[in-house]
């Protein structure tokens, strides 16, 4: 039971992480008809902002001190941060400590700015061309900005801890009446659960309340009919690009402290944030939401030792063969709409 | 009228044919005297085959460092670095047998297929006469077997799977780094003092030729001191989320987690352990512990914090207190402003070894290089006395146990050096049963 458990807390933070970049990628298909496959480079942007924000805190100037030497005999190099110059050793450090939720504040106007650019730029040119050239240019897209990435940044994973009070983990089995240390779980993957349910709630409740969202939704309905309205909806659907760009981003700055970025990580969501927007239906929000939840559950219970016991490699392949279940079952997905994609 | 049976166009076939064919002896013998790429020129060409992209491309980076800074000492340049504490005086900073040495360099991407196509480009078209490098045992072995099929030496990068100098060894192929037999020779008798007899270990194990020979490896030793192996999880290569295998190892009554991992893959195991309280934790009424068989610096820095405590094994260490040691991080450090990583010393002491066997073979050719470097005992390159096995290629020195920095005092001192292990402890005989299976063969010339 508590071996359950623990995989279902699992599952939760995969399956955040999968539906925020699946709801981003369903906005932008379920608003401008792109599949855009550039969208696992954004949530990797997002978590390199927190990288930089980090190394921002921590640019140094140096003092020689004569006492100690370096490796190779010379006076040591000592280095103090500027802002704890600034700002004072204390507060210095508390900035230096909360980085990575700082960046979130830093990382907002640079993937918006990224996702205008992106979509004014380049995607806007394919809205009328066959999905095929999308998934090309934009998959190249995802390349081009990986290799910048790398190269400003190198290969390895660098790691971006979470605030000291986050960095402990939760004894949830003694809220449960298991023993002391049966089900624990990090902090700051309960915090990741909390942040992906807000944004989630946030995205919904701007479609559902706002006048802003109700012309886009309608605009995801009828473009052409809201377009003989006089509304600009392109305008709208662009600022919604903006928008799945910052989702995507802030998906992954808060994504740092878990696995360390690097430049790949990007594409190691990608794919799998297809299924789940495949499984949930193309250009369904709920349905992204709520497969992104599901997939990522059923992941965690597949890498459970008694059921790779009874059929090995199902960790491997446990996504791929509920997709294919529920696309046999239900073609459209568990929340897809008639007509999307069906052109 | 002539009735004669020649025609001009008859004698010219003729004339062609009977040329060719006495022609014919004088090519077999001329290539049969020759080796692929005999240097013939002022210079020879050595390949640099390393990782310049994909996830082990930081780690490339630094081994074309050594590379090139050895280039540069085996011409004459700089202070000579490792040349001066090399036991073998046969290098004299005049080139290879006086020839200047160039180098042409290849990108593995860490694919064996991509891998064995650069070398391959550099062997054919650039006429390489020696191919090095690496960062997986996975490209080693393939990059291995392709120079013995095209008759070049390769002189290993980093390459830590016991099947490189075991059921993969090849003639044509040496290796300095040392293996996971060896980690786990020198690892064992150190975890028994550090954390006792009575252990229950869980590995996770990255799923590729170095994972398994490594899991083999301190399953073995670990257990011979007296530990149980509760469990060994094969985890994918691509996998960067290990929580949901990191959290089954909870419940498990396991007190030791063993990460066979490395890169990437170690950096993300070992960040999930630590996020999940396993350090905090007791079990069977001890400490829980964490161990990595296969450290690296690159890695270390990766993992940041984490790695804080951690015991694990290196090939070599740039703290070392040796001459060679010495002089090759003064070298590298005034020349990057860095000390080098194990993957460079490794490469650097390879390419040096290389130059020095065909001074002292007097030749280029592959077998005569080949049977210069068998059995050759030398010192000075930084890791003690040490020995090229004639009977499989695999070099022995004395290995290193390592446990990442509680506080580090900068940013090159995360590890510090807990023993260093003699090389006698990590000796194992050429037919032990985790190296059976394959065969050395005869060197291939090529041509």
């Amino acid at each position: 039971m508590d071996a359950i458990i623990l995989q279902f807390l699992n599952g939760l933070d995969k399956g955040s992480a999968y539906a925020l970049i699946a709801l981003g990628l369903t906005l932008i298909f379920g608003t401008l008809g792109v599949v855009n496959f550039a969208h696992g480079a954004l949530f990797m942007i997002g978590s390199f902002c927190a990288v930089t924000l980090s190394k921002l805190f921590t640019l140094s100037f140096e003092t020689l001190d004569p006492t100690r030497k370096d490796f190779l005999g010379n006076p040591l190099k000592i280095k103090t941060p500027y802002v704890e110059q600034w700002f004072g050793p204390d507060t210095g450090a508390v900035l230096i400590d909360w980085a990575v939720p700082l960046a979130i504040l830093f990382a907002i106007p640079i993937m918006i700015a990224v996702g205008f650019i992106m979509e004014r730029g380049l995607i806007k040119h394919f809205y009328k061309r066959p999905h095929a050239d999308q998934i090309l240019v934009t998959f190249g897209l995802a390349i081009v900005l990986q290799e910048l990435v790398k190269h400003y940044y190198g290969a390895n994973p660098i790691q971006t801890p979470a605030p000291e009070v986050f960095r402990g983990s939760f004894d949830f089995g003694t809220l449960l009446g298991f023993d002391p240390n049966v089900i624990i779980y990090p902090y700051w993957r309960l915090v990741y659960f909390a942040f992906a349910a807000v944004i989630i709630g946030g995205v919904f409740a701007f479609l559902q309340f706002t006048t802003f969202g109700m012309v886009v939704r309608a605009g995801m309905a009828d473009r052409e009919t809201v377009g003989l309205l006089g509304i600009n909806i392109d305008k709208r659907f662009t600022i919604m690009f903006g928008l799945a760009a910052a989702v995507a981003g802030l998906a992954g700055v808060m994504y740092a402290p878990i696995n360390s970025p690097n430049y790949h990580m990007g594409m190691d969501f990608l794919v799998l944030s297809f299924v789940v927007v495949v499984v949930g239906g193309m250009g369904s929000l709920p349905g992204a939401v709520a497969a992104g939840f599901l997939l990522g559950i059923l992941e965690s219970f597949a890498s459970m030792n008694e059921i790779k016991g009874l059929i090995p490699g199902i960790d491997q392949i446990i996504i791929y063969v509920v997709a294919i279940v529920i696309l046999l079952t239900r073609p459209r997905g568990l929340m897809g709409r008639r007509g999307v994609m069906e052109e | 009228m002539s009735n004669s049976k020649f025609t001009r166009r008859g004698v010219i076939k003729t004339g062609a044919g009977v040329g060719a064919g006495l022609a014919l002896p004088t090519i077999f013998a001329s290539r049969a005297s020759a080796f692929t790429n005999e240097p013939t020129g002022s210079s020879v060409t050595l390949g640099f085959n390393v990782p310049q992209t994909g996830p082990y491309a930081d780690e490339g980076a630094d081994e074309l460092r050594a590379f090139e800074l050895a280039v540069e000492h085996l011409n004459g340049g700089g202070d000579g670095g490792m040349m001066n504490t090399f036991s073998s005086k046969a290098l004299k900073g005049n080139g290879i047998m006086g020839k200047k040495v160039e180098y042409v360099t290849g990108d593995t991407q860490t694919k064996s297929d991509a891998a064995r196509a650069s070398a391959k480009s550099m062997i054919e078209k650039d006429g390489a006469v020696m191919i090095s490098g690496g960062s997986s045992s996975g490209v080693a072995v393939a990059v291995q077997g392709l120079c013995q099929e095209a008759g070049v030496i390769f002189m290993a990068g980093l390459t830590h799977s016991n099947d490189t100098t075991g059921k993969d060894k090849k003639a044509n192929g040496f290796r300095h780094f040392f293996n996971a037999y060896m980690s786990a020779a020198a690892l064992a008798p150190v975890l028994e003092k550090l954390y006792g007899k009575d252990r229950r270990a869980y590995h996770l194990t990255a799923d590729y030729t170095w994972g398994w020979t490594q899991q083999e490896s301190i399953a073995a030793a670990t257990e011979a001191v007296g530990w149980e192996t509760v469990r060994n999880v094969l985890t994918p290569l691509a996998q960067t989320d290990f929580s949901s295998y990191i959290a089954p190892v909870l419940n498990s009554g396991a007190d030791v987690l063993v990460l066979n991992h490395y890169g990437g893959n170690m950096v993300n195991s070992l960040t999930n352990a630590v996020q999940f309280g396993l350090r905090d934790k007791q079990v069977n009424g001890k400490n829980f512990e964490i161990v990595v068989p296969l450290y690296s610096e690159l890695m270390a820095k990766g993992a940041g914090k984490n790695i804080a405590g951690i015991v694990g094994s290196q090939n070599w260490d740039w703290k070392l207190e040796d001459d060679g040691t010495k002089a090759f991080v003064k070298a590298f450090g005034e020349k990057y402003g860095f000390p080098p990583s194990q993957a460079a010393q490794t490469c650097y002491a390879q390419t040096l070894l290389y130059a020095d066997a065909v001074e002292r073979a007097g030749s280029f050719n592959p077998c005569d290089v080949g049977a210069a470097l068998e059995g050759f005992e030398f010192d000075g390159l930084g890791n003690g006395p040490t020995s090229y096995r004639a009977a499989d290629h695999q070099c022995f020195k004395d290995v290193l146990v390592v446990r990442g920095a509680e506080n580090p005092q900068d940013e090159f001192h995360l590890v510090e050096i807990v023993e260093v292990t003699p090389v006698g402890q990590v000796t194992y005989a050429p037919d032990h049963p985790m190296f059976a299976g394959g065969n050395l063969g005869s060197c291939n010339p090529g041509a």
